[in-house]
């Protein structure tokens, strides 16, 4: 077959895709004069992405002075590729910056203050790359930042780098889209060079034959790379009847082959690489000379151009450059139009700061006389009628008024099923369409919204996946804890029963230790009066530690009663004095973080402080709404609300001595560690481990409790005092402790008065 | 005689496959219902809870036990009809208890945000997550991994010091979409 497909070629017959058309050239504009180079510009802008994939990692800061052909991005995985300083000079920012992208969006870009020296860093020359293995080559494509500069930019070692057999290497030379005349030039000129990096690309992937397809209105090139291929029988020169798209990689390769690529599958299946031209002379330059990508060939054209012609533009030249260098007439009546790419594929720039890119071919600036439908912000879009025309052109065989209604109609389904995805964008259809309907317009609109939505699918099984593993991962803690919980128990029990027949002071000790650490979790619980009769409880935590059952029970108890008594506070607060009573708080939560701030000078502390403030803030608030809504509802509950207001009383009293408790038990462990007296210890027991309170305790006047709990904060205060070298820490929940107990005392003075 | 020769014929058949059916209900059985997986596969997998269920799984699972279809505020109108579409019933509007904001704000996906400064590292915000898209440790500073977090807003209301705000993702152009509106649709008189 492969022998068929070369008889074929010999005689010039070739296939023929479906469709296609053939629209005015233009390439005169620019295809008669050289390609000239430009001065340096002023300032580079260098978008970080340049290419299909993702950004490298920066390499440079700014203020950094760079030397031509500097990289400055890294290359993190294979689908990255590095750029690079296309001149010498200093990073003068990195920021954010429109690039070269339909959207006007912002990326970050890299802006470079040209010094004009154009300094090269060191270079080392290749003299024969019959010398360099395979990877070296490779590496050294990769490392000069060569991506496809057809149109994707695609990271060419990656397509070098294919393993499978090869039968054909194409060389894309079509360059079927009108004005464009960029690779037609670099043909032209730099033939030699062009086939020497055609040669390395033999060298990487050893394919059966090398096509190189040019469209037959540029004779010049043909014939360039002709002598240039003369004494080389693996390069087959192929002219290809123009027609557009004939440079799309499926339509070249089903015109020189006759095969076509299935829909979602790679050329490279089929033993197929294809390459542009100007990427073959970007591999010779980097792996022979050393010299990065960092300059292209730029068609910039159109009839508002006083001078159209193909130039050597550095990456990141502002496409205003370009434009001031050609001369563009500028009308001050209208915005002119600047299109990025040819005229069927490219987008309208949304500033002419847009940089110039890796993949960006060609400037097009029309008149209006030229193309009318560039300038006309209304479109003349009328309806469908059914002509066919669109799918008489479509190079990929497809109906491209169904996909319009389809796109039209949002319905994602019947475009894949329409095989949306295989439209190259080309523009054809739209280019023939009698009723001006801009069809390719509404497939990219669809086709990103498909993407969009497979991401969001991609991203929703993801999302899936983790919360089923976070679901286990709490049920597998869950059974961890109560397996600790079952084994604490156990070993508790244990100790207790081996402590009974032994002497009484041991028993006392261990029974007065497990107390302890029961209060401990009581008074987080449900709070606990602390009294201060502390001879005496000794001996009632010792009868507490063994009624365990008992104990349970009235914690149980004070634990439903709290959760009652806070349920009902939260809706039954007189509004207005927690408001004022809030502000209050705050106001003085702030003072204190002040007076921590001058104290200590602690930055800290007062970020603490601040903290709790706002934390309270948004607790108040939450109450004061709660409280307005049910200040309706209050009347009918007043009965109620006065035995709730007991509780409440209750409730807060016990969450006093809970904060109390917990100040003086952090106080005394700080006492304890330093001093290591024993009989602190016992202190701390007898402190800490009463008994839960009974109804009587519970209904005492609460007078007679505040004046007991703000003296036994007073003394705890004192015992701070009293100790040296105290912990600062210590201090913090002390004062934080009292100033809970102020909020309480204000509240339930507010509530008794009311 | 004839008769019981064939009420013997007609009762061994019915036996026969009776067995048959009865070792097929058997050898045969689904064990989940296929209709629940078809429905979470539906549902936008945020786990938030507007529904009033624990995740995405257990309302599908309600949905096809006859639950109402329109309680999924981060579905939208989208995902009512498609559950409209596989339950065979139709269209509702969005349950107006789970109406998401104001519908007249844009709808660009959201996701939580820590104002690291304020952020006192209780870690609060940690348990709420669904997806555990939030990193930190007890006293240390938490941050939200953008790319996990599905914009449930759970973990908003649980800060005690109002640290996390919900804020849109920005346009890349990743994300980008082109304008529709940019192609004046002429009606035909």
């Amino acid at each position: 077959m492969v022998e068929s497909i070369l008889e074929r070629i010999a005689r010039g017959h070739f296939w023929d895709f479906h469709g296609g058309i053939h629209p005015p050239e233009q390439k005169t504009l620019t295809s008669t004069k050289p390609i000239k180079p430009l001065t340096l510009p002023k300032q580079l802008i260098i978008p970080l992405q340049q290419h299909i994939g993702r950004e490298g990692d920066l390499l440079v800061v700014i203020g950094d002075k760079v030397l031509k052909g500097q990289p400055l991005t890294l290359s993190t995985n294979p689908m990255v590729v590095p750029i690079h300083a296309p001149t010498s000079g200093i990073i003068s920012a990195i920021k954010k910056s429109v690039i070269a992208h339909p959207s006007g969006l912002s990326q970050l870009c890299i802006f470079l203050d040209v010094d004009g020296e154009d300094t090269w860093r060191k270079r080392q020359i290749c003299t024969d790359i019959e010398q360099l293995t395979n990877s070296d080559i490779i590496e050294k494509i990769a490392d000069s930042g060569v991506a496809g500069m057809g149109g994707a930019g695609f990271p060419t070692h990656i397509k070098a780098n294919s393993k499978p057999d090869i039968n054909f290497l194409i060389i894309n030379g079509a360059e079927c889209e009108p004005y464009i005349t960029a690779d037609d030039l670099l043909m032209m000129e730099q033939s030699d060079a062009i086939i020497d990096g055609i040669k390395i690309l033999d060298k990487l992937l050893t394919p059966a034959f090398i096509l190189i397809a040019i469209e037959d209105n540029k004779p010049k090139a043909i014939k360039a790379l002709k002598h240039a291929s003369a004494n080389i029988e693996k390069i087959k020169i192929c002219t290809i009847p123009a027609k557009y798209p004939a440079g799309g990689e499926k339509q070249l390769i089903k015109i020189l082959t006759g095969q076509e690529v299935p829909s979602g599958k790679l050329p490279i299946h089929d033993g197929i690489v294809m390459q542009n031209v100007a990427t073959c002379f970007a591999i010779n330059e980097a792996v022979r000379h050393d010299t990065p990508l960092i300059r292209r060939v730029v068609t910039v054209t159109g009839q508002a151009l006083n001078k159209p012609q193909n130039v050597w533009a550095l990456l990141g030249t502002p496409i205003k450059f370009l434009l001031e260098q050609c001369e563009q007439q500028v009308d001050e009546f209208e915005q002119q139009p600047v299109i990025m790419g040819g005229p069927m594929m490219g987008f309208c720039v949304s500033s002419e700061l847009v940089p110039i890119v890796k993949t960006s071919n060609c400037i097009l600036v029309p008149s209006k006389k030229e193309m009318p439908s560039a300038f006309d912000k209304e479109s003349s879009e009328v309806e469908c009628i059914r002509c066919g025309q669109c799918s008489d052109v479509c190079p990929s065989q497809l109906l491209p008024q169904e996909l319009q209604w389809s796109a039209k109609a949002k319905d994602y389904p019947q475009l894949e099923k329409l095989n949306l995805s295989d439209c190259i964008d080309c523009g054809a259809c739209a280019y023939v369409c009698p009723s001006q309907i801009p069809l390719v317009h509404y497939y990219r609109i669809a086709k990103a919204e498909i993407r969009e939505q497979q991401q969001l699918d991609l991203k929703a099984e993801k999302a899936k996946i983790r919360f089923e593993a976070r679901k286990l991962r709490l049920e597998k803690e869950k059974v961890a804890r109560q397996e600790k919980h079952k084994k604490a128990a156990a070993a508790r029990k244990a100790a207790m029963n081996k402590a009974t027949p032994e002497a009484t002071g041991a028993k006392s000790a261990v029974a007065a230790a497990l107390a302890r650490v029961k209060a401990k979790k009581a008074a987080k619980d449900s709070g606990k009066i602390v009294d201060k009769t502390s001879q005496e409880n000794l001996k009632n935590t010792s009868n507490s530690a063994t009624n365990t059952g008992e104990d349970q029970k009235s914690q149980v108890a004070a634990a439903i009663a709290r959760a009652k008594a806070k349920k009902k506070s939260n809706t039954n607060k007189p509004s207005k004095s927690i408001e004022t009573d809030s502000i209050d708080n705050i106001d003085k939560e702030v003072e204190k973080s002040a007076a921590t701030k001058q104290t200590s000078s602690d930055d800290k502390k007062a970020k603490i402080a601040a903290a709790i403030a706002k934390a309270k803030a948004k607790k108040l608030s939450k109450s004061i709404e709660v409280s307005e809504q049910s200040e309706v509802a209050k009347d009918k509950t007043a009965e109620k609300s006065a035995s709730i207001q007991q509780m409440n009383h209750d409730d807060k009293k016990a969450k006093i001595a809970a904060a109390i408790a917990k100040a003086k038990q952090k106080a005394l462990e700080k006492i304890k560690t330093e001093s290591s007296v024993e009989a602190n210890e016992s202190k701390t027991a007898s402190l800490l481990n009463q008994p839960i309170p009974e109804a009587d305790q519970l209904t005492t006047p609460s007078k007679a409790t505040l004046s007991s709990s703000s003296s036994s904060s007073r003394e705890s205060d004192t015992e701070v005092k009293a100790t040296p070298a105290l912990d600062k820490k210590a201090k913090i929940s002390a004062a934080i402790a009292k100033a809970k107990a102020k909020k309480k005392l204000k509240e339930e003075r507010n509530d008794s008065s009311k | 005689m004839n008769i019981i020769i064939a009420i013997l014929v007609l009762g061994a058949i019915a036996a026969l496959f009776g067995a048959i059916l009865g070792y097929a209900s058997v050898r045969f059985k689904v064990d989940a219902d296929p209709i629940v997986e078809q429905l979470d596969s539906l549902l936008p997998q945020t786990q938030c809870g507007q529904c009033g269920y624990p995740g995405c799984k257990p309302y599908a699972q309600a949905v096809a036990d006859g639950e109402a279809i329109n309680k999924c505020a981060p579905g939208g109108e989208d995902t009512i009809k498609k559950i409209a579409d596989l339950m065979g019933v139709d269209v509702q509007p969005l349950d107006d208890n789970h109406v998401q904001g104001d519908a007249s704000k844009s709808n660009r996906p959201k996701v939580a945000f820590v104002i690291e400064e304020d952020c006192i590292g209780c870690t609060k915000c940690i348990q709420a997550c669904p997806v555990d898209a939030i990193i930190g440790a007890a006293k240390q500073m938490h941050t939200i991994i953008i790319d996990e977090c599905t914009g449930c807003d759970l973990c908003v209301a649980p800060c005690p010091v109002d640290c996390i705000e919900m804020r849109e993702l920005p346009d890349t152009i990743h994300n980008w979409q082109w304008d529709l509106t940019s192609i004046p649709v002429k009606q035909l008189d």
